[in-house]
């Protein structure tokens, strides 16, 4: 992309977008003008897909309510979208979670993910790796 | 008719209309455009501004081509074109036009070269119907009949055949401006234009009508 097309793009995209990814659930804020009326509402669901950059960059939001599926795609930038929140960070292993689509209730679940004492260990200087290998959290 | 300005196709984007619509929207590096020279009816048969675009540096031009821009006292530029206007008295030869010409929401004309598509079919070129894929098909893209047989004897004018396609002046009518930035010497155009990236293109007002 060109160098005057970011820079058109940059002056009108979100700044503040909270990191999440595919297999996350998240609750999408939308504007809904009614005629004067606005009001706020809300999409709550696993994000799915995320595609496209830059100020094209939209993202899909997929739900079950009433035993019928339902997806809602949303265009990252959009002034309609008021705000996303994570719920819940999911494990997923692809980025396009397009499965979930044939499957229903119990296997439509993600797992969480979870920070992992093990990993942090890793990243962090073997100070203490003893007692956070052994002892994964001081509730168990 | 109208005043107008040269410029460069940058590229294509989006922008959000007021009720939070996706609208794709051109960029173009507009002007600054300075005058050359002045046609007027009495002299030249009739009115017309020659205005120049994208300056070049003094080694890259030659002679002859320096003698006009020394009349005129304008430094190089690569491209020049005529735009007809009603009244060129308004005007003075070395005054520059920029993208303030344009207001927001107001009509323009886009003239430019479109991309080449080489030696293209009917389907392409003409958008014909094609054939069937499979199932013993052996007529996928073919431009169909010619036409009759003994009589008329020829194929008539103007019937649909490959041949070269785009890499030809064309002009798209009507496009609004969304956005001008005098700085930048941005104009945004509501639409798409003709031609690729970094393409020569001629916008004018829409031509007042009645």
């Amino acid at each position: 992309m060109k160098k005057q097309v970011r820079e058109f793009e940059a002056g009108m995209m979100k700044t503040e977008i909270p990191d999440f990814k595919s297999g996350d659930t998240i609750r999408v804020s939308v504007r809904i003008v009614e005629g004067e009326k606005e009001r706020v509402q809300h999409f709550e669901g696993v994000c799915i897909r995320r595609r496209g950059g830059g100020m094209r960059e939209t993202f899909t939001v997929r739900r079950e309510s009433y035993g019928v599926g339902m997806e809602r795609i949303f265009p990252m930038h959009s002034p309609r979208v008021e705000s996303i929140e994570v719920l819940r960070k999911g494990k997923v292993r692809r980025s396009k979670l397009y499965y979930l689509r044939s499957l229903r209730g119990k296997r439509a679940r993600i797992a969480e993910l979870k920070e992992t004492p093990g990993a942090k260990s890793l990243k962090q200087p073997p100070e203490s790796t003893d007692e956070t290998s052994q002892e994964p959290s001081p509730g168990e | 008719m109208s005043l107008g300005l040269l410029g460069k196709k940058i590229g294509m984007s989006q922008i959000f209309d007021e009720d939070g619509r996706v609208v794709p929207v051109t960029l173009i590096e507009a002007g600054p455009c300075p005058i050359l020279q002045k046609k007027e009816k009495s002299k030249d048969g009739y009115d017309a501004l020659q205005i120049g675009f994208d300056p070049k540096p003094k080694r890259l031009t030659n002679k002859p081509e320096m003698g006009r821009f020394t009349k005129s006292n304008v430094s190089p530029v690569r491209y020049m074109r005529e735009i007809r206007i009603q009244d060129v008295s308004k005007y003075e030869v070395g005054q520059v036009l920029d993208v303030e010409v344009f207001k927001k929401g107001e009509k323009v004309d886009v003239t430019g070269i479109s991309k080449g598509r080489g030696f293209a079919g009917t389907v392409k070129r003409h958008h014909t119907s094609r054939g069937p894929e499979s199932h013993g098909s052996m007529y996928h893209r073919g431009p169909g009949s010619m036409g009759g047989s003994a009589d008329p004897s020829r194929v008539f004018k103007g019937k649909a055949l490959p041949g070269h396609m785009g890499n030809a002046r064309c002009t798209t009518l009507n496009l609004q401006v969304g956005k001008t930035d005098k700085e930048k010497n941005l104009l945004v155009l509501r639409g798409s234009v003709p031609g690729h990236m970094n393409s020569y293109l001629i916008i004018r007002k829409r031509p007042k009508v009645g």
